[in-house]
């Protein structure tokens, strides 16, 4: 049944779908392990037990979501070579040294301290825990550094000399190659991202649990916590966007010019900004455009008279599809000015003393709690399907970079992967929904208890329960603190 | 050249340590979910699970380790390999994605449990089977035309990769049961005895097995094995193999506890060298050597920089997490 379709958009598809599949897990995990170390650093510094409680909460939640994570991830590590193999071939002498500094700096360390994280306190006491929930914060920044220089190499690659056998050799300085001209954009502007989507998800956790009960002191605290978030970053996230923009236009225009829907020069300046359009590639224009005059000329040329080039001055064999990015783009920008809205409505409702008030405040962002998870996927497709049709940007078209594998093998393990992801990371993700729907309260139940029930009754799985029952009292740094 | 020369045995050397470090931790971690049907459901099972809960995902970053340092060293080797064993990585990654979420979620889901259950064992075995044909398909010769993989996408399927992925099963089960032995305590370690013993012995006489069909694969194989004076030399694996798995049965029948893990990893040390003699010096058997895989110079010196920092740190804090871990599993949790 597969035989009609073709392999290279097989193996494009199951890259995208793997990738942006696994994306959602650690941009959720990058945050969260953050704030669950503040949570704790929280509680060491307090002693108040409504931080520790909140620590159990997520914590229960993050040990699903990196799960998750690391499989889906696991399937990226090996897929570079199942489907790309002649990409890995040429480039690997280049940025697989990223990437094996990523397993040495970052895997080893989220994983050697998880299982102390998740499972340790009784055994190394509050301090030594707090220590390592700080070391798998840390493993995921350093993650998304390296894995983040690598694909910004391949949007902007420097500091590479070609080899005689046509692969890509480092140069003489590695700093030139990690440090890449759109790295230091793309880093800051993703973990922010990753903070601000994981800022959304608790705030819409503690908005829900404040609708049902808005004297929860749990969710008070949460909800906060979040919308300060919203409130300072938010606004950091759009001027960082704006740099990272102005970066792509330097380096790779003709992304930029599908993001803006500009198919025509415009010589004279006086670009304008389509709000709305319906890109159409083929006949080269944006139909049903609506449009502001001059705006893009001042936002991408911050001037109105430079001229501005449109897609007609690039070949049409190496155009990016515009009918995909223009929306990806707006959809990302839309969710980003809505996260900026909530952060200022929570500023005005703290203003006011009104912050677990008013409803409409809550309501609006329980809807923001996904918003995060989808403004990051569109960003990502917009600045992949927009880096097109290249894998390594001007030099290594995707259409060569492809394994010589049969369309069946590819269509076959598409087909798997969609099955399984769906099935296996849905349960996943149901399971992290009812985790959230249960109100957060004193005291919160371990990483493997039944949230259910008192604890000491539950008595179908005695052994694990009454493994991580054992933990109870040594946890609390002010004797008595907890009443366990 | 020299120089290249000693980074490029270095760096085999460095994945080879990657790839058995992955094989004997994460293998017993995919063993205890080979033998999960033949644990009681309930406290036994529990108690199989955490034994090995907070060190499976350390066990795991092995594996890619494995994977990312092959693609980084010898990336025309990543990119050969992989596209010959498709379908083989594709069923490992998804047996790894069962397995691996089942820890998580059979605790959030008692009513699912049996489920779960079924997915740690089914996804332990689909991994185990699937790392063992790799290893058979690579073996037993890939075709290779200019710098990409020639063959079609079931080679890999013949009666040699069955008795390899068999083989890794019953190696696999066996490092489980001996974890068991060392870290639990009762019914649960009687069972884990039993176990043992049964798979030492499946173990064994596929080893012996795959080392027989090996000396027909390839005459290099025959040469290193069979031949004046490499026969002197080689045949210290097979007679090696044999002392340990004399103490290895005497051990389980005596019931030492810790012995026996330590003897099975011994075993698979051995498992290991003899790989060594068959291969070496090629990746890709009779047709890529290990340099003319290899990445360039400077990318192995940056490499081999980061391993020469991190490496003894790594080592020592999964160390310590395990150490955190010691003991028998579940005892503690009885006050």
């Amino acid at each position: 049944m597969f035989d009609a379709a073709d392999a290279l958009l097989l193996a494009r598809l199951q890259f995208a779908f793997t990738v942006s599949f696994h994306f959602i897990f650690p941009a959720f995990s990058i945050g969260l392990a953050s704030y669950l170390a503040v949570l704790e650093g929280l509680w060491l510094w307090t002693g108040k037990d409504r931080f520790l409680d909140l620590f159990r909460y997520w914590l229960k939640i993050f040990a699903i979501a990196f799960a998750m994570g690391v499989v889906s991830g696991i399937v990226m590590s090996y897929q570079f070579g199942t489907n790309w193999s002649v990409f890995s071939d040429r480039a690997g002498p280049v940025i697989g040294p990223l990437m094996a500094y990523e397993v040495l700096t970052a895997f080893f360390l989220e994983a050697g301290f998880l299982g102390v994280m998740l499972f340790g306190m009784s055994k190394v006491g509050p301090r030594l825990h707090f220590a390592a929930t700080c070391m798998v914060a840390v493993g995921t920044f350093i993650s998304a550094f390296w894995i983040l220089s690598v694909n910004s190499w391949m949007h902007t690659p420097t500091g590479y000399i070609m080899g005689d056998n046509g692969q890509f050799l480092p140069g003489d300085s590695w700093a030139a190659i990690i440090f890449n001209p759109s790295f230091p954009y793309r880093l800051i502007h993703t973990v922010i991202a990753a903070y601000l989507t994981t800022a959304l998800v608790v705030g819409g956790v503690g908005a829900w649990h404040l609708l049902r009960d808005r004297t929860n002191k749990h969710a008070r605290t949460m909800f906060s916590m979040a919308m300060w978030m919203a409130a300072l970053v938010a606004p950091v996230q759009i001027v960082v966007g704006d740099l990272h923009g102005l970066n792509t236009m330097e380096h790779q225009p003709a992304k930029i010019m599908a993001m803006e829907g500009h198919y025509e020069s415009h010589p004279q300046g006086h670009a304008p900004l389509y709000l709305f359009g319906i890109p159409n590639d083929r006949e080269q224009r944006l139909d049903y455009a609506v449009g502001i005059p001059g705006l893009s000329s001042l936002i991408l040329n911050h001037s109105l008279e430079a001229p501005l080039a449109g897609l007609d001055s690039v070949p049409d064999d190496e155009q990016p599809p515009a009918a995909i990015i223009f929306w990806s783009f707006r959809i990302m920008v839309a969710i980003g000015m809505a996260m900026l809205g909530l952060g200022l409505w929570s500023l005005l409702a703290r203003m006011r003393g009104r912050l677990y008030e008013w409803h409409w405040l809550h309501r609006a962002a329980v809807l923001m709690g996904p918003a995060g998870f989808v403004a990051v996927i569109a960003g990502w497709v917009t600045t992949e399907v927009g880096r097109q049709p290249y894998v390594i940007y001007g030099l290594l078209r995707t259409a060569d970079a492809v394994s010589p594998l049969d369309a069946p093998a590819v269509g076959a393990s598409l087909l798997a992967f969609i099955l399984v992801y769906t099935a296996v990371f849905g349960v996943g993700i149901w399971y992290i929904l009812r985790l959230m729907s249960s109100s957060p309260h004193h005291p919160e139940a371990r990483v493997g208890e039944a949230e259910d029930g008192p604890i000491r009754t539950a008595g179908i799985t005695p052994a694990g329960q009454r493994l991580r029952q054992g933990e109870g009292g040594r946890e609390a740094p002010h004797p008595g603190a907890e009443g366990d | 050249m020299n120089v290249n020369i000693d980074l490029t045995t270095l760096w085999a050397f460095i994945i080879a340590f990657a790839v058995f470090a992955y094989v004997v931790m994460d293998g017993f971690d995919l063993g205890i979910g080979i033998l999960f049907p033949t644990i009681d459901a309930g406290v036994e099972r529990d108690r199989a699970m955490n034994s090995i809960a907070p060190v499976w995902d350390g066990n795991e970053t092995w594996l890619v380790l494995g994977g990312g340092g092959l693609f980084a060293a010898f990336p025309l080797a990543y990119a050969v390999l992989l596209p010959a064993t498709y379908p083989l990585i594709i069923a490992m990654l998804l047996g790894l994605v069962f397995r691996g979420v089942a820890f998580e979620f059979r605790w959030r889901d008692p009513a699912h449990r049996p489920l779960w259950d079924a997915a740690f064992c089914g996804g332990s075995l689909m991994a185990a089977m699937a790392q063992g044909m790799i290893l058979g398909a690579i073996l037993q010769g890939i075709e290779v035309e200019g710098r990409a993989y020639a063959g079609s996408w079931w080679d890999w399927l013949t009666p040699y990769t069955l008795l390899t992925g068999l083989g890794t099963i019953a190696g696999y089960a066996l490092l489980g049961a001996c974890w068991l032995v060392w870290k639990t305590t009762g019914k649960c370690q009687d069972h884990a005895y039993r176990m043992a013993f049964k798979a030492a012995l499946i173990t064994l006489m596929l080893m012996a097995g795959i080392s027989l069909y090996n000396l027909f694969l390839f005459e290099q194989y025959r040469e290193r094995w069979l031949e004046m004076p490499n026969i002197l030399f080689a045949s210290q694996v097979p007679l090696l193999t044999a002392i340990i798995a004399y103490f290895l049965f005497r051990g389980l029948v005596k019931r030492w506890e810790v012995w026996p893990f330590a003897l099975s990893l011994v075993l698979f040390l051995l498992g290991m060298a003899g790989l060594g003699v068959t291969i070496w010096p090629y990746v890709v058997p009779d047709t890529v050597t290990i340099w003319e895989a290899a990445a360039p110079e400077r990318s192995q010196v940056f490499m081999l920089v980061g391993v020469a920092i991190t490496m003894p740190l790594i080592l020592g804090y999964t160390g310590w997490a395990y150490w955190v871990f010691r003991g028998k599993v579940g005892e503690e949790g009885y006050h």
